[in-house]
């Protein structure tokens, strides 16, 4: 059966076609403000990608922040849990899952059925998350790509308040007006964050394989840091992982029974 | 798919008995004066029996309650907490200080008219921030002020002269109190209030382990609005006759299988206080047949326990219960503080791990579910250790949920992202939403 995962989130949204075990298509638009709309302009793309009819899906699942949105799912998950699914799936060996999104972050212990075994999201501030990065390379005036790559040059560590994105701004201004280099603050900021993640991570109990998922995955230079703070050699990083919440919610939507 | 047990549920019968109770002990506060009583003003777990020796006219404004009643008037409260922020007192400071100061500075009273002055302010001191709020509203509002110091370690380990310390500053309260007030003290109304704040204390706990039944009698958001008349008078007849009734109604509905939420199948147990402005969350949690059954707040901020014969937790018996007549202030105030002291919610003041352990006992004897935890920004007295407990929970195999919040100021709740979380610690415990 071909199942749909869909993943509103806050500022994209996501699709997946999965026929059993083959990822048939993927794709993603900008959220927006007419959430609904988005949402069918995302999913008739998947379905052209793939190129079947909309009755070709047997089961559309959806999760994200504005799942409410996908009026045509037959199953609802939070991310926490599309998140356990997606990455089981892609990789069966994967029992800490860490999510960075834009606006937050989790540290996720799963089974190897998927299931949720304990969670940690970061409160209300938005420190832990992705959205924490933009806004401080935005205040080093590089490109989020080249905030990664810069902080691998580094090799000094600063610590930095990393409670609030307010407070880590204002820090970051002072380290520019101290004549700190740019490769040093980038890595301070991306072992703040690191920071924070792991302090999640170890809340829930780390447990290895640890997958990486989510839109930060590809920032190189939270990869190096969350690493070093978790104190492992190995963390996983799946291809494009920014899908692994809708693959996630196509999985559910698949096991959920008729 | 497995059918849904619908249980039958029906509306607490002394439910407005308890309203009316708790709006008259507001209005009789502010109205006192007009008919020559005595007000006084103090914390939850002042020893409220010892004032009441000066006469049955004399009325408690208990500070706790009276600001979570502010946070159900989100304008006022804003305006309060603002007030305090103008003063320059810290946001980390308790919300309920806070809240209570903000009142007196605005000088409005949450149930009408101007804020009522108290005639003395009488304190007991177990968490840091007790005495110091009583300092500054003696101060402020240039009053006589007393306070107990309570905090003499954990209940097992009390010996005579831990005792004695306190009872000693008991009875030193007793000729300042007569000096303050003019009023020449009464054993006699002092004893029998000894005895009616057991009974009602007493009487309190053996309501909350009456919802160890399946399905619960009560759920957490309905006891909220009974637990408080404990807090706001423990020695009150009145309201030791009203948890009577609760209980007798409790015994019922039992007996009759009467659900408080009729779809009841997972069942949780919460920790501190709530976040006032957002006691929805538990009718968010019902949508999942989720009922949170209690917590050790509800339960045991005024609710006395002890083990019973059968090992299991319930109210602990009263002197009266025990055959004890009290004939003497010295015999009634060493039986007072004894009493205190063994109040679960003082314990763990001095060590986390003795909440981890009456909430395991809780879990197994509530045949709970899992644990949600309010990491309260609001009350360091009461969140001190909870992420202990959490890691406590979660060794001996308990799911744990946490959010942060505040108990009285909900600029610091994030609540949609609350509720998101409650989404997702359902599906981990393997529930699904049973309507939208
Ligand atoms: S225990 Fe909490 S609510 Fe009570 S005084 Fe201390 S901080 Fe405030």
């Amino acid at each position: 059966m071909i199942t749909a995962g869909i993943d509103v989130g806050a500022k994209t949204i996501k699709v997946v076609l999965l026929d059993g075990g083959k990822i048939l298509a993927k794709t993603s638009v900008l959220a927006g403000f007419e959430t609904e709309q988005s949402v069918e302009e995302a999913y008739k793309e998947a379905l052209a990608k793939a190129g079947i009819e909309r009755s070709a899906v047997g089961k559309v699942g959806a999760t994200g922040a504005g799942r409410k949105a996908v009026a045509f799912a037959q199953t609802v998950v939070t991310e926490v849990s599309a998140d356990a699914q997606g990455a089981v799936f892609l990789h069966p060996s994967a029992r800490t899952v860490i999510d960075v999104g834009a606006e937050e972050g989790r540290g996720i212990k799963t089974n190897a059925d998927g299931k949720v075994v304990d969670f940690a999201v970061n409160e209300k501030c938005a420190a832990g998350a992705g959205a924490f990065t933009e806004s401080m390379a935005r205040a080093l005036e590089v490109t989020l790509a080249q905030f990664g790559d810069i902080s691998l040059k580094s090799n000094k560590s600063i610590p930095m308040n990393a409670q609030c994105t307010v407070f880590a701004e204002s820090e970051v201004v002072s380290l520019i007006h101290s004549n700190t280099s740019k490769e040093d603050i980038a890595r301070a900021v991306h072992d703040a964050i690191a920071s924070r993640i792991s302090a999640m991570v170890r809340r829930v109990g780390l447990e290895q394989d640890v997958i990486l998922v989510g839109g930060v995955a590809y920032n190189i230079g939270f990869l190096d840091s969350i690493k070093r703070t978790l104190g492992i050699e190995n963390v996983v990083v799946p291809q494009d992982p920014e899908y692994v919440g809708a693959l996630g919610a196509a999985v559910v939507a698949g096991a959920a029974g008729n | 798919m497995a059918t849904l047990t619908k249980y039958p549920t029906e509306p607490l019968k002394c439910w407005n008995k308890a309203k009316e109770l708790r709006l008259k002990y507001y209005k009789d506060y502010a109205e006192c004066k007009q008919r020559g009583g005595i007000r006084w003003s103090g914390g939850a777990w002042a020893m409220d029996a010892i004032p009441a020796g000066l006469g049955d006219d004399v009325y408690t404004l208990t500070s706790e309650p009276y600001a979570a009643s502010v946070a159900f008037d989100p304008k006022l409260n804003a305006e309060c907490q603002s007030a305090a922020d103008a003063k320059g007192w810290s946001r980390d400071l308790c919300s309920y200080m806070r809240t209570y100061w903000g009142s007196m500075y605005v000088n409005k009273y949450a149930f009408g008219g101007e804020f009522p002055k108290p005639d003395f302010a009488f304190q007991t001191q177990i968490c840091c921030s007790h005495h110091k709020w009583y300092q500054h509203v003696a101060e402020y509002k240039q009053i006589p002020y007393f306070t107990i110091d309570v905090s003499v370690g954990l209940y097992k380990d009390v010996d005579e002269g831990r005792i004695a310390y306190v009872v000693n500053q008991m009875q030193e309260s007793i000729p300042w109190l007569e000096k303050v007030t003019g009023r020449k003290f009464d054993d006699e109304k002092f004893i029998a209030a000894v005895n009616n704040e057991c009974r009602t204390t007493s009487l309190w706990a053996e309501v909350c382990t009456l919802n160890k039944a399946v399905p619960a009698p009560l759920e957490e958001k309905t006891m909220y609005a009974l637990y408080v008349l404990a807090t706001l008078s423990k020695h009150s007849k009145e309201f030791g006759d009203f948890y009577e009734e609760l209980r007798d109604e409790v015994k019922d509905r039992i007996a009759r299988g009467i659900a408080a939420v009729s779809t009841e199948r997972c069942r949780l147990i919460t920790d501190t206080q709530p976040p006032w402005s957002y006691l929805s969350m538990y009718r968010y949690m019902e949508k999942y047949g989720a009922v949170s059954v209690g917590s050790l707040y509800t339960f045991a901020l005024e609710g006395v326990f002890a083990d019973q014969p059968d090992g299991s937790w319930g109210p602990r018996p009263t002197p009266e219960q025990l055959g004890i007549k009290i004939r003497t202030r010295e015999e009634a105030l060493r039986i007072y503080a004894d009493w205190n002291l063994s109040k679960p919610e003082w314990q763990h003041f001095y060590d986390p791990q003795i909440k981890t352990d009456i909430m395991l006992r809780m879990v197994k004897e509530f045949k709970l579910n899992g644990v949600i935890l309010h990491l309260n920004r609001g009350c360091e007295g009461l969140s001190k250790g909870i992420m202990e407990n959490r890691l406590g929970l979660v060794k001996a195999g308990v799911p744990v949920m946490t959010y942060e919040g505040n108990m009285g100021d909900e600029k610091e709740m994030d609540y949609p992202r609350t509720l998101s979380r409650i989404d997702s610690f359902m599906e981990s415990l393997g529930f699904n939403k049973l309507e939208n």
